[in-house]
Parts: structure tokens; sequence; C-alpha cells
């Protein structure tokens, strides 16, 4: 892998100077490296790009890698990869994503992952974005993550987009049965003229199924964010979404929730809150001997943390 | 030596009202001092004026002999003015360790964060990493918020009614933390407080009502006039007992 894609992944996936276990690196739409383990194996699609990661039953405690990372302009990366995760596993999956761009024309890296969970299956899915480089050219990133929850089983998504990604579409589509349920962490930091959409549609269909969705986003410069999630509730169920967005400058955001009940037990809750940071936060924080910009710093740092 | 002088403040509200009409006094390094007085007598607002979040329309205020007036908060603080705000607010994301670690300025280990919020009544292997948001009940971040001024070990710690919506077994490890400062003669304390434990502990008791201070002087002094007129059928200082 070139040296930009290492200091890519340093920052978007733990990246020390290898991975442990499995792994698979893209770069520029083509494989840097790839390793299975005795209990993940990775293999190429044979019908288009991408890959497809088939957890063995019951593999504990285990962490797959497969970052992506674009590292000039006049890339336009598409790829698919498909999750398979066995009955009863308990794995990590780390999927971070660099575009660096320093040239007039754009780039693009485009992640579709599917998830199919299995009865009991749990997975944690750590997600981090950023854009580097100066040139003209846009850096993108639009990903897709369709999430297929069995019976019992859980996930949880942890995703964060640092800086530099000029514009990026996000969406998140869930389906869960009986007693599964869907955690989802965003953080979303948009400066300059970035613009950043983030949508997800998650559907209760089991009894007791469960899902708590919270995005919070700061909107700096004159960058703009949208925010689409819709909840149904289908069965016996929970659901809770949440969007609470800081904006600073001419920074602006829209969120726009939704809920559909179908049952009369689907319990579902939309908050939504966007504003300026509050003064009393900056004062207090100055009372501690940091400046107004510290201050400020400070808190985003921690609202986004 | 005096830590704090005022000469003649005063504050008005964007109306004109005056809130803090024409206020002098001194306070001595070391001492444990308390401003009391009825409700909306401008209290609050004495502290906020010496926090440097509020600015006189009228008058001076020294710390340790320089005049601060024109300083703002984040100088006064880094001078060694704390203030413990009367109602905190609330962080989304920040943690009671990342709180405490900034008002002390670095990294604090296990068992400073324990020291810090005992003193509070609180357990820190509870505490430390939830965050300052709404899960957190009143009572909770009303002590944390007043762990973060003990973290700071400032010169002059201002605590606003630090009893209010704190139970009474906190309170009283509170009143005893106030002692334990003023015997380590780690830094001065103004409270502002109504509650007789808190003026029981006071050295200097400085009575404020209508914008005006109304009584100052030792303890022994004061409080007996306070606690004369808190039995009579209307308070002589203002509007309402001075003592709740």
């Amino acid at each position: 892998m070139n040296k930009i894609t290492e200091s890519l992944l340093r920052v978007v996936s733990d990246f020390g100077g290898t991975f442990k276990g499995a792994y698979n690196v893209r770069e520029d739409g083509g494989c840097a490296g790839r390793q299975s383990s005795e209990h993940i194996k990775l293999e190429s699609k044979k019908d288009g790009p991408g890959l497809i990661i088939r957890v063995a039953p019951g593999t504990k405690g285990e962490t797959v890698y497969i970052p992506a990372c674009v590292t000039h302009g006049g890339i336009d990366d598409l790829v698919y990869n498909d999750f398979y995760i066995g009955e009863g596993a308990d794995v990590v999956v780390v999927a971070g994503c660099g575009v660096h761009n320093e040239d007039d024309s754009e780039a693009r890296h485009n992640g579709i992952h599917r998830f199919f969970l299995e009865k009991g299956a749990r997975v944690v899915y750590r997600e981090k974005h950023v854009g580097t480089g100066k040139g003209r050219g846009a850096r993108r990133i639009d990903p897709v993550t369709d999430i297929q929850m069995a019976e019992d089983s859980y996930m949880e998504m942890d995703t964060v987009q640092i800086s530099g990604v000029d514009s990026t579409m996000r969406r998140t589509n869930a389906l869960l049965k009986d007693r599964a349920r869907l955690v989802v962490r965003e953080r979303l930091l948009t400066n300059g003229t970035e613009w950043a959409r983030s949508d997800f549609d998650v559907t209760l269909e089991g009894e007791d199924s469960s899902a708590d969705i919270v995005s919070r986003s700061v909107a700096r410069g004159k960058s703009r964010q949208e925010f689409n999630s819709c909840l149904r509730g289908k069965n016996r169920c929970n659901g809770h979404s949440e969007c609470d967005a800081i904006l600073a400058e001419s920074g602006s955001v829209v969120a726009s929730p939704s809920l559909e009940a179908a049952n009369l037990d689907a319990a579902l809750i939309h908050e939504a809150a966007i504003g300026k940071i509050a003064g009393e936060q900056i004062l207090k924080l100055r009372t501690l001997g940091l400046t107004q910009e510290e201050a400020e710093e400070r808190i985003i740092q921690g609202f986004l943390k | 030596m005096d830590i704090l002088k005022a000469e003649h403040l005063a504050w008005d509200l964007p109306d004109g009202v005056g809130i803090i009409k024409d206020i002098s006094f001194s306070i001595e390094s070391g001492k444990l001092v308390v401003v009391t007085g009825p409700n909306g007598g401008g209290k609050t607002t004495l502290a906020k004026l010496i926090a440097g979040i509020e600015t006189p329309s009228a008058g001076h205020l020294f710390f340790e002999g320089e005049d601060i007036t024109k300083k703002n908060i984040t100088e006064r603080a880094k001078l060694g003015v704390a203030y413990a705000f009367q109602q905190p607010v609330r962080f989304k994301g920040l943690t009671v360790r990342d709180m405490l670690e900034l008002a002390s300025g670095h990294a604090l280990d296990d068992a400073h964060l324990c020291d810090l919020l005992g003193k509070v009544g609180l357990c820190a292997n509870e505490y430390v990493d939830r965050e300052l948001n709404a899960s957190l009940s009143g009572g909770e971040i009303k002590r944390i918020e007043i762990a973060s001024v003990l973290a700071r070990g400032a010169k002059l710690s201002i605590f606003d009614e630090p009893e209010a919506g704190i139970d009474l077994w906190s309170f009283a490890r509170l009143v005893e933390t106030f002692e334990e400062v003023r015997r380590n003669q780690s830094g001065t304390l103004l409270i502002i407080s109504h509650q007789e434990r808190i003026l029981n502990i006071a050295d200097e008791i400085i009575v404020i009502a209508d914008g005006l201070v109304r009584a100052a002087g030792p303890r022994e002094e004061i409080l007996p006039t306070l606690l004369a007129d808190e039995k009579s059928p209307r308070c002589p200082l203002g509007k309402e007992s001075a003592l709740v």
C-alpha cells in the first residue's frame, strides 16, 4: 500500500503498521492486502467488486478490518461487501474510509455494506470517515449499510465523520426480528461548504425488538446537514431516535424525523434539538480559565466524542 | 492582606433599574465570608460581578491589590477566582472526569477524583465516567459543580447557594469541606447562603439587601442580629427574613 493509504489507515482504522487477524485493505479500488483468520473468511465476490465476509457461528472476541482508501482524484470507487455473521458470534468490524485528493477531479468512495446477522449474533461496527488533501476536486464518501437482524441479535454502530469530506450521503436501513436490538451512535462534523445527509430507515418487525439511534452533529462555516430518520414499529417494540445538532457560524441543519406505528404496543420516540452552543456552557468553561475559543472547541470536542 | 476589595460597585438592568446600587467591602485572605440577605437583594449579581460574568456600571474591584474591574472571566479565573454557579449547566459529551480535569488543569488519578467527589458526598466509582447531562439529578449536578470549583484550588472560591438542591447528608459533608479549606488555609471562601449552618461557620458575614450592604462584620457580631430579625414579625432589613 502507498504512504497516503498508510497515513489514512492510522486515522480511520487504528492501523499501527499491521492488522492482527482478518483484514482487507482496499486502495484506489484495488486490494492492497488481505488475510482471513480461522473463523473469519474473506473472499472476493464473483459478480462484482467487493467481498464476502463469513464469520463462523460462535466466533468470539475477533475483529475484522475492512478499511478503504482513495488516494487521488479521478477515482470513483464502488464496492459491495456482504457480511454473514454466524449464530452466536460476537465480533467487531472496523470499516473506516479515508479519501485524499490533491487533484482537480473528484475522489469518491461508495461502500455498500450488507449485514446478515443470524440468531443471537452480536456485532460492534466502527466506521470512521475522513477527507484530506488540498486539491480542488471534491472528496466524497457515500456509505450504505443494510442490516438484516435475526432473533436475539444485536448490532451496535459507532460511526463518525471527522473532517474534510466535501459531500456525504449516508444511508442506513435495518430490519429487526424478535428481540433484536440495534444501537447507533453517529457523529458528524462539517465545515466550510461541506454537505452531509444521513438517512435512517429502521423497521422493528419482531416482537420486543428495539432500536436506539442517536445522531450528534456540528455544522460550522457555511456547511449544511440533513438528518432523516424513519422508525417503523410493526410489533410490540421500542424505538428511539435522537438528533442533536450544534450550529456554528453560518452552518445549517434540517432534521426530519418520522415515526410509523402499526401496533398498539409499539413505543416510538423521537427527539431533535438544533441550536448554537449554550452561552452558559461557554461561561462555565471560561470560569475554569479557558478562552471563549478554547471553550467552544472543548464543547464541540466533547459533544462529538 | 485583602484578597478582594469592592469599591462603590453598581450594576443596573438594561431598563436602568439598579440591582447593585453602591456596594463596598473587603475580604481578608484565608477567611470564610458568607454573603446573605433577602432574595432579589443582589447577592448573585454581586458574585457574577466578582467572577467577571457581569460588568459593573460603576465602581471598582481589586484582587490582591490589582484593579480587575476591566478583566474578563478567563483572566480573572487565571488570576485565581473560581465560581460555582447557583444553577449549574449541563453538557452533552463531557464527563464528570472531563470537567474535574478541566477545572484542575491536568489529568487526575482515581485517588484524586475520589477525594474531590468525596468532599461533596459522591462516590467516584459511580460518577467519573458519567456525562454531565440530563441523566444526573439536580442535586448531583450541583455537587459536581461544587467539586469542580474545589478542584481548581483557587485563591478565591465563590459558591452561590451551595445548599440549593442538596440533601441533608451531603450538605453536612459540604459544610465540613468548607471548614477543611479554611483550616488548611488553602484558599478564601465567599459563600452566598441563607443557611444557618453555613452562617455558623463564617468568619465574617455581609448582609446585602436592595443592592446595598446593610451590615458587615464578624459572625459573632452580625449573626445574633440576623437571628433576632428572623423572630421579629417583619424583617427590618428588607422584604423578607434573611434566614430560611
